[in-house]
């Protein structure tokens, strides 16, 4: 039983907190979990029971944490009447990128080697290998185009209606649309898709199977 | 006929398909489309990358994976339109034979019209160990064409391609036994209209729908275009000429070149070799798997450092094969000046007109393999090629055909500085004959997709919405009889050449050899010697030759006759005469027609010992 001591004394609050806090968040989970198994209609009531119960719970939690958590539950009505405010992104598709990766441009071999000892110019023949497979990784199995089709660093006009995740105000954002302003960055947008699928049964976590020459 | 069928189940597509050495690639045209202007389009075909793992892509790798029971589980190779595939072609077989060579199918093509082998003896992959089980290459080649035709008639049920217009190119050095094969490894596929067009005249009808009616500004009559392709794995020459008709250019094809084994994979190779070289100066040694990673990295670095910009070296980096990336990988670099010497001189060197090819005489105990050209020179090959045919245009050419235009097809030539130093070249040789007009140069065609391009747009060209390049045999051929002398013995019998089908005869056409009769025995295999000649234009049928320069007539594989007579004994002799046609597929059919009675037997062009 070691402890590092200033670790934890690092800590904002105390332990205890911090316990409340994991606790609280894995109640949490549990009810996304129990309200994402039951998709029909008819199920909703009983959702709404659930919920009811975890509300008294998370008033019991400390203040810190409270407020966290509040907006989390609002965010669970929201499911009830929507159906899928969070979606889950897809593991099998993530492994799969790194798999792409990994085959072509030996991605995860780099990420997971100790460069401590190595030489810039060893690293420079790996970053070669790096850049030309996971550029033709990207382009093959990706099509991006700019958001805006501006020079960066031009003035450029954002009219009323746009929408914020494809243009990122930032700086001084006061006023109403129109706002003028200079763009820093064009943005990437993916217009199309074209990974490869996956047959039944494929397991997507084996990102590069061992190899046995004989 | 034709236009009966035509109009029977009318084509909704023109589909041409590129039936490479190295990968397969499909283009269409909506035949039905209101606008004036052909709007092709690129087929994404569907195809394992890996296993388990299906992607589209716009080329198919044309090979083959020979896979053991243990090596992938059988429910990783499904296919869209096969839950049940297990056959591993494409993409992933060229993945999984970057380690496993001695499995992989590759270069059926090749195969196909390969002198010494027959084509339909499971002989692929090539001098594997017994255990692993082979392949023909026709079997290998109508496996491609299978896997082109699903994937076709899966994004397509309303248009299945059986009823489509269907091209498929091949080089234009195939003899007829070649081109047969290629139309059987396709007869899987039921097609209704199929066409098979030389890979040159492809390009050529990829740069006439780049051009549209503006072709005719670019060139004249009596011009003569020299195409030149190369291709990953051949090289193949043509000429076409300018000519009139009735008021209109019409554009015909002359001649062909021999098949040369070389292409824009021995460069890659051939600057790969380099690169060891100058690694083992520096005591490092490389694996075979190493070359593989170089040759591949060449390719890349040998189009940046031959283009028009101030790269002058590039890095070449071969990765480690072991999970740690730094400690085992390799770099060196390769300069333009590697790359000018490994590929412009040593591909592209600047000879006169008159260097032929060396021919060295091979050892006794050659391996049996691809006859691989001896010679990298391909401007020799050019040269030899303009030499051969100069009695192929109508006006006298002189000692070589001078041509006035010149059309450069394959990835090799999107590296500025060949194009350049070749055109060069066939300038200095007409500048050196006393030409005064240089040859031009016809641009404008996607190096990389102008043969699949060409091919369906020339299914367009068909219905009449184009034009048409006029083909027809580019050789004549022959067979070969003993002459009737008193024996001698000691000696064979000399042997004479019949002509059977003249130079140019066109698709649909027939002729009867009604000069010569021969006699067959009944019951058993007979054999025919069989000749071609591309530069004896002037035969024609029955033409008889008891004398010939070893260069006109090239002696290509027998044709063997069985006829099966329910009305004769065994080992009787029927006389019959032969009748050769050109189906409208552009293969040659050659029947033997008994003289007694009205029997015909069909006589297979593809027997090889």
């Amino acid at each position: 039983m070691n402890f590092d001591l200033t670790n934890i004394s690092e800590l904002p609050a105390g332990p205890d907190a911090a316990h409340i806090a994991l606790f609280a968040l894995s109640l949490i989970l549990l009810v996304i979990t129990l309200i994402r198994g039951g998709k029909k209609t008819i199920e909703i009531e009983k959702i709404v029971e659930k919920e009811v119960e975890v509300k008294v719970e998370v008033e019991k939690i400390v203040e810190v944490v409270k407020h966290v958590d509040v907006e989390k539950i609002v965010e669970v009505e929201k499911i009830v009447e929507i159906k899928a405010p969070l979606q889950e992104a897809s593991p099998a598709a993530a492994c799969q990128l790194l798999s792409l990766l990994q085959n072509e441009a030996r991605f995860v071999d780099f990420i997971q080697e100790d460069l401590t000892g190595a030489t810039d110019e060893q690293i420079g023949a790996a970053a070669r290998i790096i850049h030309t497979g996971s550029k033709k990784v990207i382009n093959e199995y990706f099509s991006f185009t700019p958001i805006r089709n501006e020079e960066e660093e031009s003035q450029v006009t954002i009219t009323e209606g746009f929408n914020p995740s494809e243009v990122k105000l930032i700086g001084n954002v006061l006023g109403s649309a129109p706002y003028r302003g200079i763009l820093v960055h064009a943005g990437w947008k993916i217009s199309a898709v074209n990974l490869p699928k996956l047959a039944q049964g494929h397991n997507a976590n084996i990102v590069a199977a061992a190899e046995v020459e004989l | 006929m034709s236009d009966i069928t035509m109009n029977e189940t009318a084509a909704k597509y023109s589909i041409g398909i590129d039936l490479g050495t190295t990968h397969c690639v499909l283009s269409y045209i909506d035949l039905n489309a209101e606008s004036d202007q052909a709007a092709k389009q690129l087929f994404a075909i569907p195809q394992l990358s890996a296993p388990g793992s299906v992607t589209e892509k716009h080329q198919l790798p044309s090979f083959v994976y020979q896979a053991h029971a243990d090596e992938i589980n059988q429910d990783q190779t499904p296919l869209p339109w096969d839950s049940e595939n297990t056959a591993l072609v494409g993409d992933v077989a060229r993945q999984l034979g970057l380690k496993t060579p001695i499995r992989l199918v590759s270069s059926a093509k090749s195969w196909l019209s390969h002198a010494t082998v027959s084509p339909h003896d499971a002989i692929l992959p090539f001098s594997s160990p017994e255990e692993i089980e082979k392949i023909s290459p026709v079997m290998a080649t109508s496996q491609y064409l299978n896997h082109l035709a699903a994937a076709w008639n899966d994004a397509h049920p309303d248009a299945p391609i059986s009823e489509q217009d269907v091209t498929i190119t091949i080089p234009a050095s195939f003899d007829p036994a070649a081109r047969n094969l290629t139309a059987q490894a396709a007869q899987d596929l039921n097609l209704k209209h199929l066409n098979l067009l030389e890979e040159p005249q492809a390009a050529v009808y990829s740069w006439l729908e780049a051009c549209g009616d503006e072709w005719r500004d670019q060139v004249n009559v009596g011009d003569t275009i020299l195409v030149v392709d190369i291709g990953g794995g051949t090289t193949d020459l043509s000429l076409i000429s300018v000519e009139e008709l009735e008021g209109n250019l019409t554009l015909s094809r002359v001649a062909v070149g021999e098949h040369i084994l070389l292409g824009g994979d021995n460069m890659d190779l051939a600057l790969a070799y380099r690169l060891k070289m100058k690694l083992m100066q520096e005591g490092k040694q490389l694996q075979p798997w190493q070359i593989q990673a170089i040759t591949h990295a060449c390719r890349d670095a040998k189009e940046q450092l031959l283009s028009d910009n101030d790269v002058d070296t590039m890095p070449i980096v071969i990765p480690s094969r072991g999970s740690k990336l730094i400690a085992g990988t390799m770099q060196t670099e390769l300069t333009r000046e590697e790359v000018k010497q490994t590929i412009l001189d040593g591909f592209f060197p600047a000879t006169s007109i008159a260097e032929m090819p060396q021919q060295n005489t091979r050892t006794a105990l050659t391996q049996i393999g691809l006859p691989y050209a001896q010679d990298a020179a391909i401007t020799k090959h050019i040269a030899h090629f303009l030499n051969k045919q100069h009695d192929a245009l109508e006006s006298d050419a002189g000692d070589f055909v001078k041509p006035t235009a010149v059309l450069f097809n394959g990835g090799v030539f999107k590296s500025n500085a060949i194009s350049d130093k070749l055109i060069g070249i066939i300038n200095d040789w007409l500048i050196t004959a006393d030409v005064e007009q240089e040859a031009k140069l016809l641009t404008g065609i996607d190096l990389d997709l102008a043969v699949a391009n060409g091919a369906c747009y020339h299914g367009y060209a068909k219905q009449g919405k184009g034009v048409r390049i006029k083909g027809g045999l580019a050789s004549s051929y022959y067979v070969g009889v003993e002459s009737s002398m008193p024996a001698i013995p000691g000696f064979e019998a000399p042997l004479e050449a019949v002509c059977i089908a003249p130079f140019g005869l066109e698709e649909g056409s027939n002729v009867d050899v009604a000069t010569h009769q021969f006699g067959l025995v009944v019951g058993q295999p007979v054999k025919f010697k069989f000749f071609g000649s591309t530069v004896r234009r002037d035969d024609v049928v029955g033409t008889h030759l008891d004398f010939w320069q070893p260069d006109d007539l090239e002696q290509l594989p027998d044709i063997e006759v069985t006829l099966d007579s329910a009305s004769r004994n065994s080992g009787d002799v029927v006389p019959v005469s032969l009748s050769v046609t050109v189906t409208e597929v552009g293969t040659l059919k050659v029947e033997a027609i008994a003289n007694d009675s009205d029997e015909t037997w069909e006589i297979e062009l593809t027997v090889r010992q």
